[in-house]
């Protein structure tokens, strides 16, 4: 629909790395016990993608599925089709304790990419982001600077940051800080 | 005189001259110069004034232990006071000015005062003096001290920082803090085995000093073997080397700070100043070197006075000498190295007072066959005062200082032997030893700072380690990389032995006292901590007034608690303090070691944080359009609110009085986002919500709404909100504005640590919602438009929508949920739509509310109607003290419950005393505004002769609907006293008289809300 939009309208910014807000991305947050074989078949259903392991995010072609605590996932889907997924992932675990809630507009999503990425977000997030320690398919749920956020990188090495929307500015204007071409730090690259 | 030598100086480029200033006079030094090579250059002796007496000072060190040359730095936007000229590289156009002096450097009316007061400034002088009178403190002698003491000048209030500064994460096995010989080993060491290792140095050079005091590593010349690891290091994946980088401090869990210097030697270059490296690290090896100690004679304060080990850097580093003549006074063998060097370099050695009888190792031999004259069991008398030095007088080490000889010599050089660098060690806990034959402190290796798991995180190698000869260091620093790896969970590996040269040094003599039965006049001119102006004779005096704690007596005399933290003055204080007190060097101790090690700039702690992202604000969905329609921003939290929105030639309060007229009359819009939004879920939930607030909440049928009052386990009113049911599992809680992160914690910390076993899950949704209070009479007629003009849409009238119901559904074609709930009192509809919808559902509202003569209120108007209806707002009918009966809610709390949060507090017997201060209505006879928080007084006095006290104003408001101000306030035996006039004292002294009325001023019926 075209009266949703995103914070930022894709705004973007290339420095050390290229900063993008990537717009509405599609979003649940899913409480439950991963042991049970009706939950985690209403993730496979519901992503193409098994439970991950922990600060691990499992992706397919349908949608992706990261770790977020012991008893909760984000599962990243299309945005149109978000209600019916949590419809029919609501109906699948009927008799089972789980709690499925869209919450993909309570959300900003940055890409952060090219050579100096990795250093971007070692400026703001207290994670070691050398090559071999934070790899694809790894996730972190963590903080940059002073607000809440979560990241992971992609098979193509672009990395993917989800925060609140009500700080979509101040991440991107974070970013694009970290991000500036004279701040160069040069140990992973 | 000191001057520039015509050979010599392995650091500078003679190529490349750079023109710099000082004092505004123009000088040159040249590239690889420091500041304070460069002033001694250009026979810039004195260098700044001191702290309490203005006595003239000089250089005495070349790194970072210097205590007196400190300089304000740069101009304007750059000026930046108390930095070291020792560790700041030339750079061209550097401005520097000298400190703490007046009119000039040259000519101080300070040191006029303290050549004629010196004897009243001893030591605990200001806490004897200043004590009495009392009133003569704040207006008198306060304003005087600040006038003169003090180092530099802060920088121009009116001025920002023109630089940037940022931080940086970084995770590795083994840190090592130091690059001079022991720290490339180490890390040499440990990189052997493949663990990842990071290398800080502070200075912009590697291999620290041993290049300068010579030998030979695995058959190479130091400054080659340097160059050589360096390179091999540079070459190793595992390998970071970073230059120009301090190890700051070290903390716990093996957190480390790093302090990067990128443009200080280059400023305006772009980028980054400083980077504050936020470091892991598995384990750490500090392997930061010693500091040479002075020897405490009389006058070792004179500019030309300087460490001997220093002076040598400077001829070998820089090219420069401190003099021409220079006198040596040392108790060990190392300075007979700096004799060697400056004799090597064309610099006359008057005389080499040896203060041990017997006189030195090989060194000595050197020395004595280079036809320097070496007395032995000879001391410093005392070194004539001055600007520079002129004059020593030199007597008997083992005497009062008589029967002296004078000797004619412009720089002396001092050797009072060496103490390790333990302060990284000591920042998380590590212990120390005394080293009876070095007479220093060094680390215990068996009292390792340690971990979460009880094991030691750091490693000390070199010289920080206690050995001072180049083979023992080169060894300690082997086994310490080695050491440090394996602990880091390498394989252990055998510790390679490194050839070296050696020196055959004979023992040193601790000396503390120079002469060491020095008498009293030669005591009070025998500087322990010059950068706080602490002598021999002051802490000798703090011991005999009773100060037997070292931290006590560093506080009574202020000995090492300069920005240098006496690493010069530590060991030679505590050392007189022992020999005072009569007791052994380590019973008295030390203080304690505090990161940083050396000040760092607060800029590098704040980090990018500053401008528009120095604090997080955050934003609804309809941010812009509030921001572009005249906004008056209020912040509530880290949010961002419109507290009115102001047309052109309207004040503030006239935009509020329209606000609420507007919406009492016609129609309303608030922007609610961001009100708490929390979905609790589960079998239990019903039962979980009821323990959570105050009534019940499990009876709510789905579809409804009810109002609920959250408490703590102590009683007092946290939270209030509207609770809906949205099916037999699913109730959404809202929260106030500021406490939906809070509650939403509140609510997992008793899921997971009291009812772990209960059904439940809580998700905060806050954020997923924009939600639009649409408010008014005409609040109706805009909806059924909206969805008239998109073809259908929910029902909201009387029948479809009651009040205190909700509904989902689509409303003007957006898919939205409605709730009919009023904090206004008028007819009300809170509707909530995708965060992202927000703008445009907005959007769509004015349009179509223009007929309806719609406008944006904002908190102000939120709070006045809420007011003018006599409903509480956490935070100002509440403070943490106030509890729901206080405020006449006891409709609101449950008899029936068994239990809730908070029901046995509210039954203890402070908790239903019939005095407690209680919520009522607030008229003031002339119709005027209560001032927020006024008290009100009552008859007598209290046991400090103050009026009593009876209650206090908690809102208050011009009410535009009634056209009078109306408040609510807490009052003894309110509710009990309507109808009575009460005094509320103004600041002014005016007295404010009001009425006790009931709270509910507008609409007491609730006829307009239920229409």
């Amino acid at each position: 629909m075209s009266k949703a939009q995103s914070a930022l309208n894709g705004a973007s910014y290339a420095g050390l790395a290229k900063v993008e807000e990537t717009g509405l991305g599609g979003m649940i947050t899913l409480r439950g016990d991963f042991a049970s074989a009706g939950f985690q078949a209403a993730v496979k259903a519901a992503t193409g993608c098994d439970v991950p392991g922990v600060r691990k995010i499992a992706s397919s072609e349908v949608g992706a599925v990261a770790w977020m605590s012991p008893d909760e996932l984000l599962l990243l889907v299309d945005y149109a089709g978000v209600d019916a997924v949590v419809a029919q992932i609501s109906e699948a675990l009927a008799g089972e304790h789980h709690l499925a809630v869209n919450v993909s507009d309570a959300r900003a999503c940055f890409a952060v990419s090219g050579e100096g990425a990795r250093e971007v977000i070692a400026k703001v997030a207290p994670v070691d982001l050398a090559p071999g320690q934070f790899e694809a398919g790894d996730f972190r749920r963590t903080r940059f600077a002073q607000v809440a956020g979560a990241f992971w990188l992609d098979e193509a090495g672009v990395f993917h940051i989800v925060c609140f929307r009500s700080v979509a500015v101040y991440m991107y204007n974070l970013l694009c800080t970290s991000a500036h071409p004279q701040s160069k730090v040069g140990v992973y690259a | 005189m000191s001057t520039r030598l015509a050979k010599q100086g392995r650091l500078i480029d003679r190529s490349k001259q750079i023109e710099f200033s000082f004092n505004g006079r123009k000088l040159k030094g040249f590239a690889g110069d420091t500041l304070a090579s460069a002033l001694l250059a250009n026979d810039q002796m004195l260098v700044g004034r001191s702290f309490k007496y203005h006595r003239p000072r000089g250089l005495v060190a070349s790194g970072s232990e210097e205590p007196n040359a400190l300089v304000g730095l740069g101009t304007g936007d750059r000026f930046e006071p108390n930095q070291r000229a020792t560790t700041t590289e030339l750079f061209s156009g550097l401005s520097a000015q000298s400190q703490n002096h007046w009119p000039s450097l040259e000519f101080d009316i300070g040191e006029v005062n303290s050549k004629l007061f010196s004897r009243f400034l001893t030591a605990g002088f200001y806490y004897k003096m200043f004590i009495h009178p009392r009133p003569f403190w704040k207006h008198v002698y306060e304003p005087f001290i600040r006038q003169s003491a003090g180092l530099g000048k802060a920088p121009n209030k009116e001025l920002k920082d023109a630089d940037t500064y940022e931080h940086f994460y970084f995770f590795c096995d083994v840190l090592v803090i130091g690059g001079g010989v022991a720290g490339l080993q180490a890390a040499k060491s440990a990189a052997a085995t493949g663990a990842k290792v990071l290398v800080l140095e502070e200075k912009s050079y590697w291999g620290g000093r041993t290049p300068v005091d010579g030998g030979m590593i695995e058959g190479l010349e130091a400054e080659a073997w340097v160059a050589k690891t360096v390179a091999e290091l540079e070459a190793m994946d595992n390998v970071t080397l970073r230059s120009r980088t301090m190890g700051a401090g070290v903390y716990d869990h093996g957190y480390i700070l790093g302090y990067e210097r990128l443009t200080d030697h280059a400023p305006g270059q772009g980028g980054p100043r400083h980077r504050m490296w936020r470091i892991r690290a598995a384990q750490t090896v500090t392997a930061t070197g010693a500091i040479e100690r002075p020897l405490s004679f009389a006058g070792n304060d004179v500019p030309g006075v300087m460490l001997a080990a220093s002076m040598r850097d400077y001829v070998v580093n820089w090219g420069v000498t401190p003099g021409k003549r220079v006198l040596i006074a040392t108790n060990n063998d190392d300075a007979y190295r700096t004799a060697i060097v400056l004799h090597e370099a064309g610099v006359e050695v008057v005389r080499l007072l040896d203060t041990r009888e017997t006189g030195g190792g090989d060194l000595a031999d050197r020395v004595r066959a280079l036809g320097i004259r070496v007395e032995c069991g000879r001391a410093i008398a005392k070194v004539a005062d001055g600007k520079r030095v002129t004059k020593v007088a030199i007597c008997a080490q083992n005497g009062e200082g008589g029967a002296r000889e004078e000797v004619e010599a412009d720089a002396v050089a001092m050797s009072g032997g060496w103490s390790p660098v333990v302060h990284l060690w000591s920042h998380c806990g590590g212990k120390l030893i005394w080293d009876e034959a070095q007479a220093h402190f060094r680390p215990d290796p068996d009292r390792a700072p340690t971990g979460a798991d009880g094991k030691p995180f750091v490693v000390t190698a070199g010289t920080a380690s206690g050995p001072l000869t180049l083979k023992a260091v080169m060894a300690d620093a082997a086994a310490a990389g080695a050491k440090a790896a394996e602990a880091a969970g390498r394989p252990a590996q055998a510790v390679a032995s490194i050839a070296t040269s050696e020196v055959v040094e004979a023992q040193m003599e601790a000396v503390w006292l120079m002469p060491a039965k020095a008498d009293i006049q030669l005591r009070m001119k025998s500087w322990l901590d010059y950068q706080n102006d602490v002598k021999v004779s002051d802490v000798q005096l703090a011991a005999r007034e009773g100060y037997e704690s070292v931290e006590h007596t560093k506080r009574y005399t202020t000995l090492g608690m300069a920005t240098d933290q006496g690493k010069l003055s530590n060991i030679n204080g505590l050392a007189i303090l022992a020999d005072t007190l009569g007791a052994e060097i380590p019973q008295v101790g030390t203080t304690t070691f505090r990161p940083p090690y050396h000040p760092i700039s607060m800029g590098a702690i704040g980090g990018s944080a500053r401008g528009d992202i120095f604090q997080p604000l955050r934003k609804t969905p309809m941010y812009d359009w509030h921001d572009a329609n005249g906004a008056h921003w209020e912040p509530v939290g880290h949010w961002r609110r419109p507290f009115a929105y102001v047309r052109s030639g309207e004040s503030v309060h006239d935009a509020v009085n329209r606000e609420v007229k507007n919406t009492r009359e016609k129609l309303g819009l608030l922007d609610a986002s961001t009100l708490g939004k929390l979905i609790v879920k589960g079998p239990d939930a019903g039962k979980f919500l009821d323990m959570l607030y105050t009534n019940v909440m499990s009876s709510l049928k789905p579809g409804k709404c009810r109002y609920g009052l959250m408490c703590s386990e102590n009683g007092f009113l946290s939270d209030d909100g509207v609770v809906a049911r949205i099916d037999e599992d699913t109730f959404l809680c809202h929260t106030t504005t500021g406490g939906a992160d809070r509650i939403h914690a509140h609510m997992e910390e008793w899921l997971q640590t009291e009812w772990w076993d209960w059904k439940v899950y809580v998700a905060n949704v806050t954020e997923q919602l924009a939600q639009v209070a649409v408010v008014g009479p005409n609040a109706r007629k805009l909806l059924e438009k909206l969805n008239a003009q998109a073809g259908g849409g929910m029902d909201v009238s009387k029948e479809g929508l009651a009040f205190m119901e909700w509904k989902d559904g689509e409303i003007g074609g957006f898919k939205a949920r409605a709730y009919r709930i009023s904090f206004s009192g008028e007819l009300s509809y809170e509707i909530a739509v995708a965060a992202s919808e927000g703008q445009a559902f907005w959007n769509a509202l004015i349009e179509a509310g223009q007929e309806f003569g719609v406008m944006p209120y904002g908190t102000e108007t939120l709070h006045i109607l809420r007011a003018e209806k006599g409903f509480i707002m956490i935070g100002d009918e509440t403070d943490g003290t106030v509890i729901p009966q206080d405020l006449g809610l006891h409709w609101a709390i449950s008899k029936k419950k068994e239990d809730f949060l908070g029901k046995r507090a509210q039954e203890r017997s402070h908790m239903v005393d019939p005095d407690r201060w209680q919520l009522v209505g607030l008229e003031t006879v002339d119709g005027s505004v209560l001032p927020d928080g006024a008290y009100a007084v009552g008859n007598g006095l209290n046991a400090n002769g103050q009026k009593n006290t009876i209650g206090r104003v908690t809102s208050t408001y011009y009410s535009a609907t009634l056209g009078r101000g109306i408040a609510m306030g807490l009052v003894k035996h309110g509710p009990k006293r309507m109808g009575e006039v009460i005094d509320f004292p103004g600041l002014d002294g005016k007295i404010f008289k009001a009425k006790i009325v009931d709270p509910v001023f507008y609409d007491k019926e609730g006829e307009k809300q239920n229409v």
